[in-house]
């Protein structure tokens, strides 16, 4: 501490000297002009589409606005309605919640586990086997197929199969009954949440240097399991961390897969989100005010979880 | 002579370091079950394109094809014929989109990414932090002042609408700054010496080094763009994409069944081929992903 104010109070000392605090920034502007106009294009857009966005609607979170009015300040009556008169919110809140406790940690350690016993084969089964996992989250809309295997008729597969060794006797209407809606979009979710952190952990698993292996067993490791938490686990820390962010940001933005398996709006709001409630008010109701409360809300939600994770998995292997 | 020794003999595996072949075995057998699981929707949806009407209302439902025909794809070829805007308007819109929305991002990611994995300049390390915590939010945070911001450049019902925000993907950059930093800095500093102006040893030095990672950020960018259905800023009919074409004739039930099954391979195949071709590079890039603290 003492040291840093003395070096602080030292480089004080020569700028005084030497020039003006202003001049020398600019001068390091000056010379480094050709990286601010490399990255400025891409900033540029950046900006405008993702961090001012973030910052206005925060800011917007504060008043009443439906694009035809001039906004009015309401203070913070967007966010006590949020959570103390808007039930189907609270709903959202807590279906958010249950998706994401479930499958962020899953579809986390499939992601990992998957990835580590894929390592193991050999290079051709391998590239196979990355292919089988990762290609659901690149296929675009093929979860369609889940609407026929889930299908309320006794056409649909599950009911078929249920039917035919008499588990049920009646079809079950997976997709419009309450206690099922949730788990089956749970399930279709983690089907295709196999997405770039896995990729990351492939690769994650073939950077590891062999030697350290080979050192570890003399040094005593006698099993796979051993391995994976002394030698694997401390070297990958860097794509845990990149992964963890992935799949905890997908888990908290469920809704595509929602809206197309229960519909938008849910029976009784079985599967709505945070998402889902973001769409109803923001372009349905226009009520770009209290939808930006609600945007705010699920920014907090995501950074924070995000940030809590980071802090955790830096203490992996230590 | 135990079983597991056994089956080792018949597959000639070797023993390796800390590892039991039975617990290898186990291990195996969990990931084949999981493929399956993961594997079998799409090559059922790959089968139901090919299956005439008969094979499709079939029950039981047979996973694979018995009479493979070509007939939902000729149906889809006489539906789109038929419609009021013709299906090659939505192939054009999806492939500009879907084109010059990935390159356009390989180009002004990759052109951030060099100086922010190479040099420390004012600003540089804050600009980095806040691409890293865009990260950790969705696309659905920043909607509505979106759409605002959209109104007021006039670009709703305009391409560019989908196209610009993409070109600032921040996984995108992210990457691409993490890869570039393995590129040694003695490379560059011979450029310099040899009298290269930056953008000429951004062009000619770094991006030819990178090319797994143009491959990466393509795979990531590509299937978002073929699969945008236009979302909330386009209404034209004559504006929308294929993938948003092709969704309308599935919504037809039934009797559509086929026509949709068709519609569903060729939106699935084109980013999974794409996936295939470019596996390895990905990896490689994936390699360089990580965190640091």
């Amino acid at each position: 501490m003492q040291a840093e104010t003395a070096r602080q109070a030292a480089s004080g000392l020569v700028r005084v000297k030497s020039r003006p605090r202003l001049a020398g920034l600019m001068r390091e502007l000056r010379k480094n002009k050709h990286y601010y106009i490399l990255i400025a294009p891409y900033m540029l857009i950046f900006f405008t589409f993702t961090v001012v966005p973030v910052v206005v609607s925060m800011g917007l979170s504060f008043f009443y606005f439906n694009m035809l009015e001039f906004p009015r300040f309401v203070g913070w009556q967007n966010y006590t309605r949020l959570f103390l008169d808007d039930d189907v919110f609270l709903i959202a809140l807590k279906n958010t919640f249950i998706f994401a406790l479930i499958t962020g940690p899953v579809s986390y350690l499939a992601c990992f586990i998957f990835a580590w016993i894929i390592n193991e084969l050999p290079p051709k089964i391998r590239a196979v086997m990355t292919l089988v996992f990762y290609a659901p989250s690149i296929s675009g809309n093929v979860f369609f197929i889940w609407l026929i295997v889930f299908s309320g008729d006794s056409y649909g597969y599950l009911n078929g199969f249920l039917m035919r060794y008499g588990f049920i006797l009646e079809p079950i209407q997976w997709l419009t009954d309450e206690k099922y809606i949730l788990s089956i979009v749970i399930i279709v979710q983690l089907w295709l949440s196999l997405g770039t952190s896995f990729l990351a952990f492939i690769a994650g698993f073939q950077t590891i240097d062999r030697t350290l292996i080979e050192a570890g067993a003399v040094d005593g490791i006698k099993n796979r399991w051993q391995e994976l938490w002394y030698i694997t686990l401390p070297s990958m820390r860097p794509q845990l961390m990149f992964g963890a962010v992935m799949q905890i940001t997908a888990s908290f933005a469920v809704a595509e897969i929602s809206i197309a398996l229960a519909g938008f709006p849910s029976v009784n709001y079985a599967a709505h989100t945070v998402v889902t409630h973001l769409m109803d008010y923001g372009t349905i109701r226009f009520e770009m005010g209290y939808a930006s409360a609600i945007a705010t809300v699920l920014f907090l939600i995501m950074i924070g979880t995000n940030l809590m994770t980071q802090k955790l998995l830096r203490k992996v292997g230590q | 002579m135990t079983w597991t020794y056994r089956l080792r003999l018949a597959f000639r595996v070797r023993r390796k370091l800390n590892r039991s072949f039975t617990v290898t075995f186990l291990l195996f057998a969990f990931l084949g079950l999981f493929g399956c699981f993961s594997a079998i929707p799409l090559i059922y949806a790959v089968n139901n394109a090919f299956k005439p009407l008969d094979e499709l209302f079939i029950f039981p439902p047979r996973i694979f094809v018995r009479n493979p025909t070509l007939d939902n794809f000729y149906d889809l070829f006489a539906l789109m014929g038929n419609s009021w805007v013709p299906l090659s308007r939505y192939i054009v819109n999806t492939l500009l989109i879907t084109i010059i929305g990935t390159a356009g991002h390989i180009l002004l990611a990759s052109a951030a990414a060099y100086p922010l994995a190479k040099y420390r300049f004012p600003g540089s390390r804050a600009l980095f932090t806040i691409v890293v915590l865009s990260l950790m939010f969705s696309g659905h945070v920043t909607a509505i002042p979106n759409y605002m911001v959209m109104s007021w450049l006039g670009w709703i019902n305009t391409h560019l609408s989908i196209i610009v925000p993409s070109l600032a993907f921040s996984l995108g950059l992210f990457l691409m700054k993490q890869f570039m930093e393995q590129i040694p800095d003695a490379l560059l500093e011979a450029a310099k010496i040899d009298g290269a102006s930056e953008y000429r040893i951004f062009w000619s030095i770094v991006m030819p080094n990178v090319k797994p990672a143009w491959l990466t950020l393509m795979i990531l960018q590509f299937p978002t763009l073929w699969g945008s259905d236009g979302g909330n800023f386009i209404y034209s009919e004559n504006l929308k994409t294929l993938h948003y074409a092709l969704g309308q004739i599935s919504q037809g039930g039934i009797a559509r069944a086929g026509v949709g099954a068709a519609v569903a391979l060729i939106l699935m195949i084109v980013p999974i081929t794409m996936f295939v071709i470019s596996q390895s590079n990905v990896i490689q890039t994936m390699a360089s992903s990580g965190m640091k603290d």
